[in-house]
């Protein structure tokens, strides 16, 4: 029995003692200090799994649709390649492997949507709540939006590539080392995705309409991860600057590793560095924002 | 009919006015959501000059055509292949039981005359490549047709997506192969395209019609595919068969509707 608690009290009230007892301050400290660990986020990753998992129907359709638009876009690689074989270093074999890669890739990596309720939770208020849970907000979304990314590379990426092996026939690794290093350089592409994001959305506390920054997000990350044509593509200081920017890390990066035309090692490095960069923004934008819903009340 | 639609897209207009640096913005963006089809286009022929047998500038004339039929379509039709959104949100409902019809009632609904910019933009194409292309004047006639039979094409192809969802409620996504597909599939000559697919758009579903048919017409060529040459003057009758078939389609799909009744 816990100290200051009155024999005869009614265990269906809440105790006498402020900082005593479930529910109170003191509780909270406790739990908060207890569930910060490794098994929450593991457990976060697991539920943002799941919770996609329940929409399967949705997801196979926008497998087919991603499979489709792969489709037609790998005909004008081919028409292109067939133009000028060996354009940029790929030949037509992994320019069109090239194309279901990055087709695969929409899904896991938001590359078409925001994919974060936030901007919605901001305007309702409802971003308060998400602030006193007893993880940092940022790291919470993270791992759930890792789960969702595992599965949806499971049910929206593999119809692509499945697709494209059947009415082309793509490459792929045969080194087991090589698909570990395909495997990180996704996981990494994911993480810098969300970070951009997260950064994306939390604009919504300073802009009264988060429509304009989502679609200016969705235009660079469309034109400049690569999905739509290889960013080896642009030409001269305009390609070495698309292809330094962080929406390369998306879909460029981890689809030459793929390829094999990098190696894992520096592409990795890359990922790592703009992942790191905009993590540390997102979460001083994460400090702001704080202030921010304390000054608005929530 | 007309006068509900244009009510009904007013009463819309009217009320994202309210915001109107956010309307302007919008409108603004739009013209760059297009664009960045014009840039892949411009990036590729930066390395080709000419794709599957077709310059930049007979490129661009099929990318503005069938882009301006589109984005015309995605302005004031789109908006049916909302059906499963609004089946799940219950609100179909009280559009069955108002005194208009339902399709317009959906086509003007979330109308956003912000996409008014992704219009310009393709018509700006459009205008751009008329003007650099040397075309035979005779031909031209030929434009004013086929964009009218474009829109026919994609209204038609989206309401079959609105229709379709009445069955699909919980994958709507797939009519954008269709809809969205269409569109980036007639962004460029189909002689890009495999023999077989550009059969299916072709005789099955007529997105060749669109611009392809009609533009090798204005531009006085020959089919790569071999089709005959009268296949170029049958774009109104595939319109006008898959308008007929869509308007049946959709009619099919809203009599066999039941509302769950929340």
């Amino acid at each position: 029995m816990p100290p200051g608690r009155r024999p005869d009290h009614n265990p269906g009230l809440p105790l006498a003692g402020p900082r005593a007892g479930p529910g109170t301050a003191c509780h909270r400290a406790i739990t908060l200090r207890r569930c910060v660990s490794y098994s929450l986020y593991a457990r976060l990753a697991r539920y943002g799994f799941r919770k996609h998992a329940t929409y399967v129907a949705a997801a196979l359709a926008g497998a087919f649709t991603n499979s489709v638009f792969g489709v037609l876009r790998a005909y004008i690689l081919i028409a292109l390649w067939q133009a000028r074989p060996g354009l940029a270093g790929y030949d037509v074999t992994a320019a069109v492997t090239f194309c279901f890669v990055t087709q695969a890739f929409i899904g896991p990596m938001q590359l078409l949507s925001g994919g974060l309720t936030l901007p919605e939770r901001i305007r309702t208020g409802d971003i308060a709540l998400d602030l006193v849970r007893p993880a940092p907000l940022q790291l919470w979304l993270l791992a759930e939006d890792l789960g969702r990314a595992a599965y949806q590379l499971l049910v929206r990426g593999l119809p692509p590539m499945l697709a494209g092996a059947a009415v082309f026939g793509i490459t792929a690794p045969r080194d087991p080392a090589r698909w570990l290093g395909v495997l990180a350089c996704v996981t990494a592409g994911v993480v810098v995705s969300f970070a951009w994001r997260y950064l994306v959305c939390l604009s919504v506390c300073w802009l009264a309409d988060d429509r304009g920054v989502m679609v200016c997000s969705m235009l660079l990350t469309t034109l400049l991860s690569g999905m739509m044509v290889p960013l080896t593509l642009f030409p001269g200081a305009l390609g070495e600057v698309v292809r330094a920017l962080p929406w390369a890390a998306m879909a460029q990066a981890p689809a030459d590793v793929y390829l094999g035309i990098a190696s894992a090692g520096p592409a990795l490095a890359f990922q790592a560095a703009w992942g790191a960069a905009l993590l540390a923004l997102g979460a001083l934008a994460t400090r702001a924002v704080r202030h921010r819903v304390v000054i608005q009340g929530g | 009919m007309v006068r509900t639609y244009a009510l009904l897209a007013w009463t819309w207009t009217r009320a994202a006015m309210a915001y109107r640096a956010s309307f302007v913005i919008m409108t603004v963006l739009g013209v760059f959501i297009t664009a960045t089809d014009v840039a892949v286009i411009l990036v590729i022929f930066s390395h080709t000059t000419a794709l599957a047998g077709f310059t930049r500038d007979e490129a661009l004339f099929l990318y503005g055509s069938a882009g301006l039929s589109f984005t015309l379509c995605d302005m004031f039709v789109s908006n049916v292949d909302k059906v499963s959104q609004h089946i799940k949100a219950g609100t179909l409902d009280t559009m069955l039981i108002r005194p208009v019809s339902t399709w317009i009632q959906l086509a003007a609904d979330r109308f956003a005359l912000t996409r008014a910019g992704r219009v310009l933009q393709a018509a700006a194409v459009l205008g751009y490549a008329l003007a650099v292309l040397d075309l035979d004047a005779r031909r031209l006639w030929m434009v004013p047709v086929m964009l009218v039979t474009g829109t026919v094409i994609f209204a038609a192809v989206w309401t079959l997506g609105g229709a379709a969802q009445f069955l699909l409620t919980d994958a709507p996504e797939v009519i954008n192969s269709f809809t969205y597909g269409g569109g980036q599939l007639t962004q460029y000559p189909l002689s890009v395209y495999g023999r077989d697919l550009v059969r299916g758009v072709t005789y099955v579903l007529p997105l060749a019609f669109v611009n392809w048919q009609p533009a090798l017409y204005v531009l006085d060529r020959d089919d790569p595919f071999g089709t005959p040459g009268f296949v170029r003057f049958l774009g109104p009758v595939a319109a006008a068969v898959l308008a007929l078939l869509a308007g049946l389609a959709w009619r099919q799909g809203i009599r066999h509707y039941r509302s769950t009744g929340s």
